[in-house]
């Protein structure tokens, strides 16, 4: 639950939910972020713009000429939160071809873990994430936990340019870029399937928070071929 | 009958269309855009007796050449710009802000620059014709949402503009200065804790200077190195509009309209709401300092800022 409300600025809440990254926690964030954009949905609370959940942290922005920080706070902290209403819950699949024009930092991935490119691959497709948060760029998910044995930082210079659709690894991270971006995660490889559909209003991120992800690796003829 | 349109002459350097933001968003990474200097946008709307929350060009430094084709229409510049306006037997007439103008068929609005600010906007009575997306019309070219498949205008595009009769609106004027001082007042961020004392009190006793790298996504700033004793990352959060973060080189940034919605930099302070526009207006090399004020105190700030800009939308309708 919540550990601690505060203000970010005077348009925003800021509720902790604790210093760890794990599911349990994550869950939790989800849980109020779903039950509040319902609330918000049904008009029953006025005044909310947005809301931000992260791993552990739920940011609500609000227009300070409808509501201000006492006023939501106490609403906040009065909800009555249902635990796991497993609304997204989705399993994804995610193919992905790590080629070497596509997988741009197996060289210095295989010297940092002292392992060879294969037995990265091995670690990274032998199992299930779980999806934290998506944000950054648009339908950009945030997707854990890395085997131990993969986790490394960001690149100390990031890239001025990482291709869309580049699946990348930082501590106990993977992540999508759903666009061409700035960034400095570790690309592994790339995935043809559109993981953010612009056009599909209703709903654009393939990937929500709370969704599975499972990754699966194909060629480069599969890649080339594959038809969304 | 095809409806009026401007004819991108020459598209300036940002120039797009924006209203009042895309809401409810931000946790899939869809950011709120919106004009950037919202008073200045609902102050051209008022000018042509628009809704205040319909879509205008806005544009940055300097501006577009438009040619009006297919009828006649009324508009306002807001800002603090030079333009002029092109007559059908070229003569040039040198326009004013805050008033409204009546533009007819073939003429030309020339917005040459700003003056002393980043932002200026052009509404025309009506609105223009545009296809909204998540209930706005703004451009985010960042994700490639809204008009013009989110991007900023290019030379020889067309803004379509609503039909509507051209009412023989009577000369409106605003009496309005953009704010010339340069405090921005603040509350302490979330992270405030993780600077040294020593980097508290430069924070908000010496100036920063507004560096070339400015966007409408963030203005990097310049000036003594801010030191973070406890971590120059955090846990990847959400962030707002007017977050000021401090990566690990020390040097603050604080975010704007197409900020990015999620990042792991501590947030030593946040603009409070009132200083929001005056904030976006900065142009490199202006020399800025923050003040610190109280949630109590911000809140009355908005107030006061919410009066103010009530005051001249009455002056104009």
């Amino acid at each position: 639950m919540i550990k601690n409300i505060s203000n970010l600025g005077d348009a925003a809440i800021y509720c902790d939910f604790g210093s760890d990254v794990n599911e349990v926690i994550n869950s939790n964030v989800t849980d109020y972020f779903n039950h509040i954009t319902d609330l918000v949905k049904q008009e029953k609370i006025l005044g909310i713009t947005n809301l931000t959940p992260s791993y552990n942290k739920l940011i609500i922005s609000f227009d300070l000429s409808v509501i201000d920080f006492l006023k939501l706070k106490k609403i906040i902290e009065n909800l009555d939160i249902k635990k796991h209403i497993k609304k997204n819950n989705q399993k994804i699949k995610i193919p992905v071809c790590c080629d070497d024009e596509y997988g741009l930092d197996f060289e210095r991935l295989s010297n940092k873990f002292n392992l060879s490119k294969d037995e990265i691959l091995d670690f990274f497709f032998d199992k299930e994430y779980f999806c934290y948060m998506t944000g950054f760029i648009a339908g950009m998910p945030f997707l854990g936990d890395l085997d131990k044995k993969i986790r490394i930082n960001r690149l100390d210079t990031p890239r001025v340019k990482v291709p869309e659709g580049s699946v990348g690894i930082t501590e106990q991270f993977a992540n999508i870029y759903t666009f061409e971006s700035p960034g400095g995660w570790n690309i592994i490889g790339n995935t043809p399937k559109k993981v953010f559909h612009k056009l599909n209003l209703l709903d654009p991120a393939l990937i929500k928070p709370g969704d599975k992800v499972i990754f699966y690796q194909i060629s480069k003829e599969e890649y080339l071929e594959f038809n969304d | 009958m095809t409806n009026p349109y401007f004819e991108i002459l020459r598209p300036g350097i940002n120039t797009t269309i924006q209203d009042s933001g895309r809401n409810y968003l931000y946790h899939i990474g869809i950011t709120v855009s919106g004009a950037i200097d919202q008073r200045n946008y609902k102050l051209a709307n008022c000018l042509v007796n628009n809704k205040l929350n319909e879509a205008i060009i806005e544009f940055a430094y300097q501006g577009p050449l438009l040619r009006l084709n297919n009828g006649n229409i009324n508009f306002a510049i807001t800002g603090d710009i030079f333009f002029n306006i092109i007559k059908n037997n070229s003569e040039v007439v040198e326009g004013k802000c805050y008033q409204n103008y009546i533009l007819k068929e073939g003429e030309q609005i020339d917005i040459i620059s700003t003056k002393k600010s980043a932002y200026g906007y052009l509404a025309i009575s009506g609105g223009f014709q545009l296809k909204e997306t998540w209930k706005s019309y703004s451009i985010n070219t960042k994700a490639q949402i809204g008009p013009n498949n989110g991007k900023k205008y290019s030379v020889n595009e067309k803004i379509f503009i609503k039909n509507s009769i051209l009412k023989n609106s009577k000369n409106k004027k605003i009496n309005y200065k953009n704010p010339l001082n340069n405090i921005i007042r603040v509350l302490k961020g979330t992270n405030f804790d993780y600077f040294s004392k020593e980097a508290k009190d430069i924070f908000f006793n010496q100036s920063y200077s507004v560096t070339r790298m400015v966007d409408r996504m963030g203005m990097r700033l310049e000036g003594s190195n801010l030191e973070n004793i406890v971590n120059t990352n955090i846990k990847s959060e959400g962030l707002i509009r007017g977050v000021i973060q401090v990566p690990a080189d020390g040097k603050p940034i604080i975010l704007l309209s197409d900020h990015g919605t999620i990042g792991g930099y501590p947030k030593i302070a946040v603009v409070i709401s009132a200083d929001l526009d005056k904030v976006a207006q900065f142009t490199p090399g202006t020399t800025i300092q923050f003040k610190e004020v109280n949630l109590d105190e911000a809140e009355k700030l908005f107030k006061d800022y919410t009066i103010e800009t009530d005051n001249y939308l009455n002056e104009c309708s």
